[in-house]
């Protein structure tokens, strides 16, 4: 029997060296002149350990990692391609039977169930693991029926905002019917300390194609486009693999699976905006104009792309969907905590030693997943500050690490789960400094529609240098405080709207690296 | 020699007449002529507007709108490096600190023997093996000193 070797295509991977792996053990075998069919799977998500290689042996699979190009020859050598039982194979790298690893063992992953598993691009692999089975399910229901399932879920958008899914869908289905909708997928991931999306995108592509097709089903849509942003190449491959499969298969087209639904999917790629990842300016840049946002209302529900109804969706939310379908809206809201439901996949970045992706029920704290997951920063240096949420998402020291996620919980500590990227730290960081990022970041990528983000950015930042350079400390803050407040309440979207998070939390928190005076809150709360 | 195409009005044509069956075509049609010219030249603006039959001052606010897009050709080789907050984290502004002083250049620019283009980016997802770089687009993880100077040395070959 051919051996099978798995090494992530995964992008992450492959920045680590994952086709020079792959290369090198295609060659060894070749050399040896064993028989082997290497798959580029997804990646598990254990991120520290990639590129990560995996050898199969009845059925279970062990892995090694981090692999050099230069470890292959002493993998090689300790036997990993002469189907040699696995307890012979003695190596420094390592791990044993991947799946009963803890970080995996401790997961729920509803989303991320196939992903590392499976070859991504291929539709035999993704219906011999349960795909397809919510479309299937799916397409016994009526259109109402779907949308009850995924409002019954308890469902809310992976973006950020957390609106709550199934209402979206219901007001798009309830337009009338004989008119062109959309369903669109919002792929610009473009907070910092973010990568489910790509991850899902890259190591389970057909997943998006099929809650994209079960949306479009449920609110009567033909058409669908992915805005995928440009930073993410191998992304758009396996995506654009996928609905080619896809399509060839049936499952994409005049009649999905052969009912009376059609539906059509189009990748678009974005040009390097972070605003255009708000819903309304996706909308204006697929529509090939300048992304300003739109003011609502409208809403894209009733008047979306080219002002037709639409569904736009994260690719997180989208991807939620086969799951609630397939095993029902019972099984996914039986997971979670409070108003948020079901699982997360939070991802855990920055410097940190254990970084990956961590799919889990809501509720879990935030101290849990940075000392105990996270293992603490790479760094060895005690964890300063960590965000969460994305660029305008808030900083939160230690003394708030019991904080669980979930929405209302970050909320109530001035804080965002965003789309739950979460930051760390170390001592090194300069407050100050990510405070004027924040104001930085916004001045860059305002989309120049309203007053307070488009100036406010650019004084935050001037005003930071005074306070950074130690002039009038105390006026300077005042007035950064209060441009936090014009901004806060006069913006049109979050990007001004909540660029005050990140630059008043860490001031709140950290005011000694302002040249401000006084105790930490946080820390006089413990 | 450049590796891209010098700019011509039938090859932008041609460009726009492959796309003109897409819903809204501006986007696609811009990353081609810049896949193809290496940059969206001024001179392609009115070309555009007269065949998509749009105003010069939309289209000319279009592209000056997106970050990717450029208006000039780039050096031979394209050095990222991601200076977003995770980056941060692991350091990255050192690194763009020593790429700046081997260059020679600020981030942003082109050095002057027009080989390298060194520019900033917000995040490749790459944020648990950061910081992270890319080069004609290429992606790099656990960027150290080390490995920046290779980068560099291939970038400046
Ligand atoms: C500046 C800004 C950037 C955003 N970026 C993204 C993004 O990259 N991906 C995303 O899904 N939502 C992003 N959002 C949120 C979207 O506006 C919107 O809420 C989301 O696409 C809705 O999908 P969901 O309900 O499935 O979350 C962003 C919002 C703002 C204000
Ligand atoms: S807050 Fe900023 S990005 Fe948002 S609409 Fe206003 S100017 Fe545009
Ligand atoms: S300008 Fe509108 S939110 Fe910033
Ligand atoms: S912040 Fe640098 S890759 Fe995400």
């Amino acid at each position: 029997m051919t051996l099978r070797i798995f090494v992530p295509r995964d992008a992450a991977a492959v920045a680590c060296g994952a086709d020079e792996v792959a290369t090198a053990l295609g060659a060894a075998a070749k050399k040896a002149g064993v028989q082997v069919q290497i798959v580029r799977n997804g990646s598990r998500g254990m991120l520290w350990l990639e590129p990560l290689v995996e050898i199969e042996r009845e059925g279970v699979r062990y892995g090694f990692g981090p692999v050099a190009p230069s470890d292959v020859e002493s993998l090689v050598k300790a036997g990993i391609l002469q189907g040699k039982p696995v307890d012979q194979i003695k190596h420094p790298l390592s791990i044993g039977v991947v799946d009963d690893h803890p970080y995996l063992k401790r997961q729920t992953r509803l989303t991320f169930a196939r992903c590392g598993i499976t070859d991504p691009v291929s539709l035999e692999d993704y219906r011999a693991h349960d795909g397809y089975k919510g479309l299937e399910r799916a397409l016994a229901m009526k259109p109402i029926e779907i949308v009850d399932e995924v409002a019954k879920s308890g469902l809310r958008g992976r973006g950020g905002a957390g609106f709550p899914t199934g209402i979206k869908w219901k007001t798009v289905h309830d337009t009338p019917m004989g008119q062109q909708k959309y369903i669109v997928c919002n792929a610009d991931e473009g907070d910092s300390g973010t990568f489910a999306d790509r991850m899902i995108m890259e190591g389970d592509p057909f997943l998006l194609v099929e809650g994209m097709t079960i949306a479009g089903i449920a609110v009567g849509a033909t058409r669908g486009y992915i805005y995928l942003r440009s930073e993410y190449p191998h992304a758009a491959i396996a995506l654009n693999a996928a609905i080619d499969a896809a399509k060839a298969a049936g499952y994409l087209g005049s009649s999905v699976a052969g009912s009376q639904h059609a539906f059509e999917l189009e990748v678009r790629i974005g040009a390097g905006a972070y605003v255009c990842g708000e819903e309304t300016s996706l909308l204006e840049s697929l529509e090939g104009r300048r992304g300003l946002v739109r003011a609502k209302p409208p809403l894209p529900a009733h008047k979306g792309l080219f002002g037709q109804p639409t569904v736009i969706n994260n690719v997180l939310s989208l991807c939620a969907v086969p799951f609630v379908l397939a095993e029902g809206a019972k099984a996914y809201a039986d997971y979670g905590m409070g108003r948020s439901r079901g699982t997360m996949p939070i991802q855990l970045a920055g410097n940190l030693k254990f970084g990956g992706l961590f799919e889990t029920a809501f509720g879990i704290t935030l101290g849990e997943l940075v000392d105990d997951i996270g293992g603490g920063t790479l760094s060895g240096r005690p964890v300063k500050a960590v965000q969460v949420g994305g660029p305008l998402g808030a900083y939160f020291p230690r003394g708030l690490f019991d904080t669980p996620f979930d929405y209302e919980a970050f909320a109530a500590r001035d804080g965002l789960i965003g789309h739950a990227g979460i930051v760390v730290f170390d001592e090194t960081a300069n407050m100050a400094k990510m405070a004027r990022f924040a104001f930085e970041f916004c001045s860059v990528e305002s989309c120049g529609k309203c007053t307070p983000c488009r100036i406010g950015s650019t004084r935050g930042r001037e005003t930071m240098d005074k306070v950074m350079a130690g002039v009038d400390t105390a006026a300077n803050l005042a007035v950064i405080e209060d441009l936090c407040n014009t901004m806060k309440f006069g913006s049109l979207c979050a990007l001004g709207g909540f660029t005050p998070y990140p630059v008043m939390s860490a001031l709140t928190h950290f005011p000694e690296d302002f040249g401000r005076p006084g105790k930490k809150l946080a820390e006089a709360a413990e | 020699m450049s590796r891209f195409e010098p700019w011509s009005e039938e090859r932008t044509v041609e460009i726009v007449a492959d796309h003109k069956g897409l819903e809204g075509p501006l986007m696609p049609i811009l990353h081609a002529l810049q896949e193809a010219f290496g940059h969206v030249p001024e001179e392609a603006t009115p070309v555009l507007a007269r065949e998509l039959n749009l105003s010069r001052a939309e289209v000319h606010g279009v592209i000056t709108f997106y970050h990717d897009f450029r208006h000039q050709l780039p050096g031979k080789h394209i050095l990222k490096l991601c200076r977003a907050e995770a980056c941060q984290s692991m350091g990255c502004e050192k690194l763009v600190e020593r790429a700046e002083s081997r260059l020679g250049v600020e981030c942003g620019n082109t050095t002057p023997d027009g080989r390298v283009t060194f520019e900033a980016v917000y995040c490749l997802g790459l944020c648990a093996t950061a910081p992270s770089a890319m080069i004609d687009g290429r992606i790099v993880g656990r960027v150290d000193a080390n490995r920046l100077d290779q980068l560099l040395k291939e970038a400046q070959s």
